[in-house]
């Protein structure tokens, strides 16, 4: 049998005090390929890690504008030009009276552009995950804090990074195979 | 000292206020009280309330199959009102789902911590809610095999719905309220689905990780997911605000005494928070006695929702005096008929039963004592569930005289009028009963994010000694 190509390093800690400093540290190393799994999310802890701020923002802004475009259009269109109708003397084009079902709309899509954007980025559904390989891991959506490590950065050393995490507080470190 | 749940609780060393969570709880012990009653080997209760549930809603089954059969003259509806109890029940249901958004969304941006405990459940109150909702307009067309007209579907008459009509956009308004509110409760429920995931097996596991769709916390995820609902919340709190208004303007855009007023949105959306929260009290109360959650859901998070009612029941009780004092300054004698005929007409007895149970029965709420009294909360809270269906009541019932003295009718409801709407009740706890048995009652992620200890920068250390708090702070400074 061919043995398994390593994936990366795998290590837990006990509070978020420690994954905390953990990342800073990890950070400060300067890895590019990592993560830290919490089972909620600790406050400030992307900002420990050094991550960007996220882009769902604009992909609701997008779908937002689209939605509230759509709405006007789909009501302008069917009331003024395709079959208008004379209701109660009333102006083929009365948009106030348009304002409810746009505004519904452009919330509508503005709110599957943040679920199915945050879906999107974050890559999900993805049911398999090397990660979900190790046993202790399961207590990620407990009571547990890890940092991954993934083998394809250019700073990984099987050796150096799995001191630098028992250095940094890790009480248990292990290798995750693919 | 903090025996009981009722004392007063030690200051949180962190944040120099009491904690929301009581007990010291530890983040497994949140998992494993919050899972408990979804791993019980017993289910003997439960079986008790879903089986009644059941058997209700086999009477709204069987009065919608039989209103489908003969239609709306099953009824009591005659003319002049032509809408009866179906809107009622329709408003009713909507507003008790106005709560849920109310904790999940306007609570969420206005850092109310304390919601975390019972948003989860709140927001299933919420869907549940506005499916009874939909069901009356949906039964109330009569031949609802000719629904789709109310979609801008091409059809074969070439015709588009009347984007002008209060009724059309409320079919915009609650659909939409529908499925918002419906992902934001899902999102929220992703991490949970995963804890279940990672503490069940076979088929169960299976089941729970297909709907956590891969979760592994990674932070990478959480800061996406964290904008996300930040977002989601901040598009609700307009969109349920916008939802009661424009049920408001199903009444407020029509000519007719009593109902064409600007005062109208404001007073229902202060109306439906008002009942909502009455419905959460009505539901936590003994769920928590029952799950053994007192300790997350505590009598803080009772007396908090007690102060919400307080203050919206007397929003509500300054808009019924200020519709009577409007009727009689305007001058307008159809207006002022209508308020003297509600108060002292055919309707008198509901627009008493209305006053007493929403403008008189908060105001025990008041004394602390009274708020932190969980059998007053748990009757008080039905009492203003009552009161708020007879305000959709006496609202509805302005119809009965109208204009021309010779077509006024009294309204009396049929056993069809009264089984549909027990029936909704079915419907109701029958959804609860299965979320109660499969869903995590409380957000287990969230609610592990206002421990102490989840504060990246606390220190056990600092539990202890008097000036704790100040030490933190200045770490902080420092930091």
């Amino acid at each position: 049998m061919a043995e398994q190509k390593v994936w990366g390093l795998l290590a837990e800690f006990e509070t978020p005090q420690t994954i905390f400093t953990a990342c800073e540290g990890v950070r400060d190393e300067g890895y590019r390929h990592w993560d830290a799994c919490t089972p909620f999310p600790v406050h400030n802890l992307d900002k420990a890690m050094g991550l960007g701020a996220s882009k769902v923002p604009w992909i609701v802004l997008a779908l937002a504008l689209f939605g509230m475009t759509a709405g006007f259009t789909l009501q302008w269109w069917t009331s003024a030009v395709d079959y208008p109708v004379m209701i109660a003397g009333k102006p083929f084009v009365a948009w106030p009276a348009w304002v409810p079902v746009t505004f519904e709309l452009t919330i509508l899509l503005g709110a599957f552009g943040a679920v199915f954007g945050m879906f999107g980025l974050n890559r999900l559904p993805t049911f398999h995950h090397p990660l979900f390989g190790s046993e202790r891991f399961a207590r990620v959506t407990d009571d547990r804090f890890f940092i991954a490590i993934e083998s394809r950065d250019p700073l990984y050393d099987a050796k150096k990074t799995k001191k630098l995490l028992q250095k940094l507080g890790a009480t248990h470190v292990e290798e995750i195979s693919e | 000292m903090a025996t009981a749940h009722d004392t007063i609780d030690p200051l949180d060393p962190v944040k120099g206020r009491a904690p929301l969570i009581l007990g010291n709880a530890s983040f497994a012990d949140i998992t494993n009280a919050v899972a408990a009653p979804l791993e019980q080997t017993s289910y003997k209760g439960w079986w008790l309330g879903f089986g009644a549930a059941v058997l209700t809603l086999g009477v709204l089954l069987i009065s919608v199959g039989y209103l489908v059969w003969e239609g709306t003259g099953i009824w009591g509806l005659q003319n002049p009102v032509g809408w009866g109890w179906a809107i009622v029940n329709f408003v009713f249901w909507v507003g008790i789902g106005h709560a849920g958004t109310l904790i999940s969304a306007i609570l969420f941006l206005f850092r109310q911590k304390w919601r975390t405990s019972i948003n989860r459940y709140a927001e299933a109150m919420t869907i549940f809610a506005v499916i009874c909702a939909l069901l009356f307009p949906t039964i109330h067309v009569g031949r609802i095999w000719l629904l789709y007209w109310v979609f801008p579907i091409p059809n074969q008459m070439a015709m588009w719905p009347n984007f002008m009509s209060p009724l059309l956009w409320d079919v915009f308004a609650v659909s939409t309220y529908f499925t918002v509110s419906l992902l934001f409760w899902y999102v929220g429920l992703i991490p949970d689905f995963a804890t279940m995931r990672d503490r069940s097996k076979g088929l169960r596991q299976k089941i729970y990780g297909g709907f956590a769709l891969g979760w592994r916390g990674s932070m990478r995820h959480w800061v996406n997911y964290e904008k996300a609902y930040l977002i989601l919340a901040a598009l609700s709190t307009p969109l349920v605000l916008s939802v009661h208004t424009i049920v408001s303007f199903d009444f407020a855009v029509s000519n007719l005494p009593g109902w064409h007023t600007t005062i109208f949105p404001p007073y229902f959306v202060a109306g439906a928070i008002f009942s909502g929260f009455a419905m959460v009290l009505t539901l936590a109360i003994p769920a928590r006695k029952i799950f053994h959650l007192e300790h997350i859901i505590t009598t803080k998070h009772l007396e908090n929702m007690a102060k919400i009612i307080l203050l919206t029941g007397s929003l509500v009780g300054y808009a019924y005096g200020m519709e009577a004092f409007v009727a009689w300054y305007s001058g307008n004698e159809y207006e002022s008929f209508t308020f003297s005929h509600r108060m002292f007409g055919d309707y008198a007895w509901a627009y008493w039963i209305m006053i007493t149970c929403n403008v008189v029965s908060p105001q025990f709420f008041w004394f602390k004592k009274m708020r932190r009294n969980v059998t007053v909360l748990f009757i008080l809270s039905i009492f203003v569930n009552i009161g708020m269906w007879f305000e959709r009541f006496v609202i509805t019932m302005s119809l009965s005289a109208d204009f021309i003295p010779s077509s006024w009718d009294y309204y009396s409801p049929t056993i069809w009028d009264i089984s549909t709407f027990i029936g909704s009740f079915g419907l109701f706890f029958t959804l609860f009963f299965l979320f109660l048995r499969f869903i995590p009652m409380v957000a287990i992620a969230e609610v592990k994010t206002v421990l102490p200890q989840a504060d990246p920068h606390w220190h056990p250390e600092s539990a202890h000694g008097a000036d704790a708090d100040h030490a933190t702070k200045e770490a902080h400074a420092h930091g």
